[in-house]
């Protein structure tokens, strides 16, 4: 196995390009594990980590540009954390310090598992993703970006750029639920969003559909949103939690979620 | 031998607080068994079954055996001794033979110059399987076609029990267990499968001694039960097989039955080569036993005022594929069945049977677990019968020295649960922390899942026992030499596995005391260098080399004022004799079945969120009966990790199974608690010393693992109201679902 270190992002298009077959990795966070599992062998891995352009988030008019390179820790603090603060949220809960200095957003969206936690905060804030190769950039809604367990839409040739999201500035809350207090896989989790300025609801949840899914309502159907929510997933029984109980607790969660949000 | 309790001179002890191993443990720079290296070494990997159970139709490793790098692939074919081992019986082959019992069993070994050559070889083993129905359901499983046709544990002076599937039934009867009392309580209990979940995996070197023989290096709970089980496999003698002990990464049980002793050992014999053998964390799951899964039923009496009439209980324990110790852990618990109680008529039914599920064996606390989690929710039960304090009724019924247990046994030892069960309940319990909190200081922890909605908060109680050192007649010993120098300086030799619980320092601060020199050395554990000292395990280890050490400290000393100049002397050490108990009644044949008892109480408060069933433990107090506490440091120490292993039992650890293969082998997905979910633990010590023991010391590792999951389940079902019947408690069973 080799590894292909690119120093810039055309660099890194190129050899992507040149090379569909290699696995990026931004944190490594899952990629390594895959590799320890011998789930994966691929030839070539292509480090993104010196490409500039993906790290850190900037601000471009009203949208927030967050890198595909910016960390957990990142995303917990200043600007983005006082923006997007459900991401933020849900940020504190992805696993450990260790994983949270590592983990990227980037790398959540490549993951494109059910249970990634930042899924949720960035679907209610209507995220676009912005992925790019060298025959172009394109912008995929993150809604439509999340295709299947553990697939997006990224094509062979294609790198994520960032996320872009227009802050809604609007209340809103991350909760994630687990058998353990810390460093655990969500057994379901929630992102809401109490939209006053268009008058309307938004829920996102975790592991409990095949990709994380997006529910919204008009902002007067509070009470029978809970029952919404719950209703919009289609969760399984395995070895971390119930059917049943996934939708209770979405149930119970959203809840939970509108009363933070509307006090 | 000297029976005289001797007080530990302060100045010679060694400070409590320096642990040799703590400071290399803490900066990465301890060498645990999965960091040897040896020149020229190879890697050795085992092919294991995908099934549960099923038939050998054929083995075909000729393409394996052409792969880059592989120097060996073996099959039961290649085992040059005996082709079976195990820990008490040897019913269980080195590699297997024309059927696979268990998911996971080894069936094959290969050995290469690099550990991917070697992953590569063993998947191009192919092996022909005709899949089994396996015997998942251990209530059936004295009813299904016979997984050990030839019975293997039978007539070793257990109970006869014709029916297929049972490796060991169990009866305690004493008195009437008829007999009626004002009020009833009954319940049944499930424990699931917990794992030890050691961190370092099984591992280890084999050095063949180019003269037939081998080194084995490798992490272990006890070094000669090691080679005597190898050493016959190998068609060796058992000087031939030298076991010396590695770096222990844990062990709690398991590393008590054989890993990848035997195959590395044949590897290496056959290749000439050094080979080393590291399970990955997957592998691990399957690469030793497990605590056994339980299914208790109960039933108590006692009259209006809370005296105990009549206990009967139904305990059926699902030992897996292998004997391993389950004849050993379902004595345990029918003898700790009741609890530390005084109850004139009792009736203990247990078995233990085979199935094709993950083998069970030894693990912290050892059968008292699980008896506990049921007798002590029992106890509770009785007492809101009756209502009566919870802990008025465990105080009114206590079992003290004087007093008997099912067994016919008379408590001699020290045993003051009255004590320990009043300070456990004295301790001061927190006050509520008022809300707003942070999202970590409340149930749910990082999840932020509750800002105080749904948050109740419940205190617990429960109390636990059980015996230390090995019981029924085993003989259980342990040896230790002394090697005096001119210059007045000592090397001490005991094989006693330090398996991170400490005894490498007891056994230093012993000799150090007896020889009243600070000059002494421990030399590394190793079969080649003295004689046996049992397990690492059943809470003995501190007792018995402790006596073993002060035997034979007393004895080079005796021998220099005799001899003068350098002496090197061995001792065996004995606690006091066990009998067997009656196959029949479960009583005493003769004196006692077990030395020495030790009983903890536990206090736990817990605050529960009942809507989605997630769990803040918030504070736990103790007060553990621990003799004399030789280094009070290593003694909290014990209680902590103990009672976090009961916390993980209690509240998210198991391993899940379908069909008998395991659905959850890795620390992805069986959890094991973290730094957020295990609370600051008060430890009151009671030190009543031990009468039968060397400075009146008593083991201190299993007391909070039995206590703590029972007194945890029954703060939560203070919280929530719930009956809370099973363990790990599931977030569903809160939430009613
Ligand atoms: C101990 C532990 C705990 C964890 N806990 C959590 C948790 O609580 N919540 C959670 O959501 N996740 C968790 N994870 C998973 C993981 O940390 C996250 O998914 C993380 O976001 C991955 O980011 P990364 O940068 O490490 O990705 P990498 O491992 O580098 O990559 C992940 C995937 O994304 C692709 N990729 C990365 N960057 C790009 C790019 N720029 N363009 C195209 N494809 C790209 C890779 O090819 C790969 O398929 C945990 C992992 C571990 C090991």
């Amino acid at each position: 196995m080799d590894v292909l270190t690119p120093r810039s992002l055309d660099e890194a298009l190129r050899l992507k390009a040149e090379h569909p077959g290699a696995v990026s990795i931004q944190g490594g966070t899952d990629v390594m594990i895959a590799l320890n599992f011998d789930q994966a062998r691929p030839e070539l891995l292509l480090n993104l980590n010196e490409v500039v352009e993906l790290r850190g988030w900037s601000r471009e008019n009203g949208t927030l540009r967050l890198g595909a390179g910016l960390t957990y820790a990142d995303a917990m603090a200043d600007v983005v954390a006082d923006e997007l603060p459900a991401l933020a949220e849900a940020s504190r809960t992805v696993g450990s310090p260790q994983i949270r200095n590592r983990g990227t957003i980037g790398g959540n969206l490549g993951t494109a598992s059910p249970a990634g936690d930042a899924l949720p905060p960035l679907l209610v804030e209507r995220a676009v993703v912005e992925v790019a190769s060298t025959r172009g950039a394109r912008r995929v809604p993150l809604q439509e970006f999340l295709v299947g367990v553990k697939r997006n839409a990224l094509d062979d040739d294609e790198l994520i750029l960032s996320v872009l999201v227009e802050p809604s500035r609007q209340s809103q809350t991350f909760m994630k639920v687990g058998p353990r207090n810390a460093m655990v896989i969500a057994v379901c989790s929630l992102a809401v969003v109490v939209d006053r300025e268009r008058g309307e609801l938004r829920a996102a949840f975790g592991s409990a559909a095949p990709v994380a899914r997006l529910v919204t309502a008009a902002i007067d159907e509070a009470e029978s949103f809970p029952e919404q929510v719950a209703g919009a997933a289609s969760p399984i029984d395995d070895v971390r939690g119930t059917a049943a109980y996934r939708r209770h607790a979405l149930r119970v969660l959203t809840a939970r979620a509108l009363e933070r949000c509307l006090a | 031998m000297s029976t005289a309790t001797r007080t530990l001179r302060p100045g010679h002890a060694l400070p409590s607080t320096r642990r040799a191993d703590a400071a290399p443990k803490v900066t990465g720079e301890f060498a645990y068994s999965s960091d040897l290296h040896a020149a020229g070494m190879l890697w050795g990997q085992t092919v294991r079954s995908p099934h549960a159970h099923a038939r050998i139709l054929g083995i075909d490793v000729v393409q394996a055996r052409a792969m880059p790098g592989v120097h060996a692939v073996l099959t039961h074919e290649d085992v040059p001794g005996q082709k079976t081992y195990g820990l008490e019986f040897a019913d269980q082959p080195v590699l297997a033979i024309d059927r696979v019992r268990y998911f996971g069993e080894a069936v094959a070994i290969v050995a290469a110059e690099e550990p991917e050559q070697a992953r590569r070889a063993a998947a191009a083993v192919r092996v022909e399987y005709e899949p089994l129905e396996p015997v998942t359901d251990p209530e059936q499983a004295a009813e299904m076609a016979p997984l050990h046709p030839d019975r293997p544990t039978m007539g070793h002076g257990f109970r006869d029990d014709a029916r297929p599937n049972v490796v060991r039934s169990m009866v305690i009867r004493r008195g009437d267990p008829d007999a009626e009392g004002d009020v009833a309580v009954e319940g049944v209990y499930e424990i699931g499968q917990q794992d030890q979940a050691f961190l370092g995996p099984e591992s280890g070197i084999a050095i063949p001694d180019g003269e037939g023989g081998v080194d084995i290096h490798v992490a272990t709970q006890w070094l000669h039960v090691d080679r005597d089980q190898a050493a016959p496999c190998l068609a060796l003698e058992p000087e031939q097989v030298r076991i010396h002990l590695a770096g222990v990464g844990g062990a709690f049980g398991g590393r008590e039955d054989l890993s990848m002793q035997i195959h590395a050992a044949m590897l290496a014999l056959r290749t000439g080569r050094p080979v080393k053998i590291v399970y990955n964390r997957e592998e691990s799951f399957v690469g030793h036993i497990h605590r056994h899964p339980a299914r208790i039923w109960a039933q108590h009496r006692a009259t209006r005022d809370g005296k105990l009439v009549a206990v009967r209980m139904r305990i059926l324990i699902d030992g897996g594929a292998y004997a391993s110790s389950s004849t050993a852990v379902i004595a345990n618990a029918c003898s700790f069945a009741v609890g530390p109680y005084a109850v004139d008529n009792v009736l203990v039914d247990g078995l233990a049977v085979y199935t094709n599920n993950p083998p069970c064996g030894a693990m912290r606390g050892f059968g008292a677990v699980q008896a506990c989690f049921a007798a002590e929710a029992q106890m509770d039960k009785l007492a809101t019968a009756l209502e009566i304090d919870s802990v008025e009724l465990r105080l009114l019924n206590a079992l003290e020295p004087g007093g008997m247990l099912p067994t016919g046994q008379v408590v001699t030892g020290s045993l003051p649960t009255r004590d320990v069960i009043r300070r456990a309940a004295a301790l001061p319990v927190p006050e509520p922390e008022e809300l707003p909190r942070e999202a970590i200081r409340l149930p749910g922890g990082a999840g932020n899942t509750t800002r105080g909605e749904g948050v109740r908060r419940g205190v617990g109680f429960a109390v636990g026992f059980k015996n230390i050192c090995y019981s029924e007649g085993f003989d259980d010993y342990c040896t230790a030499r002394v090697v005096l120098a001119e210059d007045g300086s000592a090397e001490v030799h005991c094989a006693a596995a330090d398996v991170g619980q400490g005894v490498s320092d007891v056994i230093l601060q012993v000799a150090r005391l007896e020889l009243g020199t600070d000059d002494v050395t421990l030399a590394s554990g190793s079969t080649a260098r003295v004689g046996s000292a049992g397990s690492a395990s059943s809470s003995r280890m501190t007792w018995m080399a402790a006596g073993a050490v002060q035997t034979a400290c007393r004895a080079a000393l005796d021998e220099r004022d005799r001899s003068g100049g350098a002496v090197d002397v061995e001792r065996i050490y004995r606690h006091p004799r066990t009998y067997p108990l009656d196959p029949e009644t479960g009583q005493i044949t003769d004196g006692r079945a077990h030395v020495a008892l030790a009983v903890a109480a536990m206090r736990v408060v817990a605050e529960v969120d009942v809507d989605l069933g997630l769990t803040r433990v918030v504070w736990i107090g103790t007060a553990q009966d621990v003799g004399n506490a030789l280094n009070r440091t290593a003694v909290e120490g014990q209680i902590e990790g103990g009672t976090a292993q009961g916390l993980g039992l209690a509240l998210m650890e198991e391993i899940q199974t379908r069909d008998g293969v395991i659905a959850n082998a890795s620390f992805t997905d069986y959890l094991i608690p973290t730094f957020l979910d295990m609370p600051p633990v008060v430890s009151d010590l009671v030190e009543e010393p031990e009468p039968d023991a060397p400075y009146g010391v008593k083991g201190v590792g299993e007391p909070p693992t039995v206590v703590s999951t029972a007194a945890i389940v029954a703060a939560l079902r203070d919280a929530t109201g719930r009956e809370l019947a099973r363990v790990p408690v599931r977030p569903d069973d809160i939430a009613g679902l």
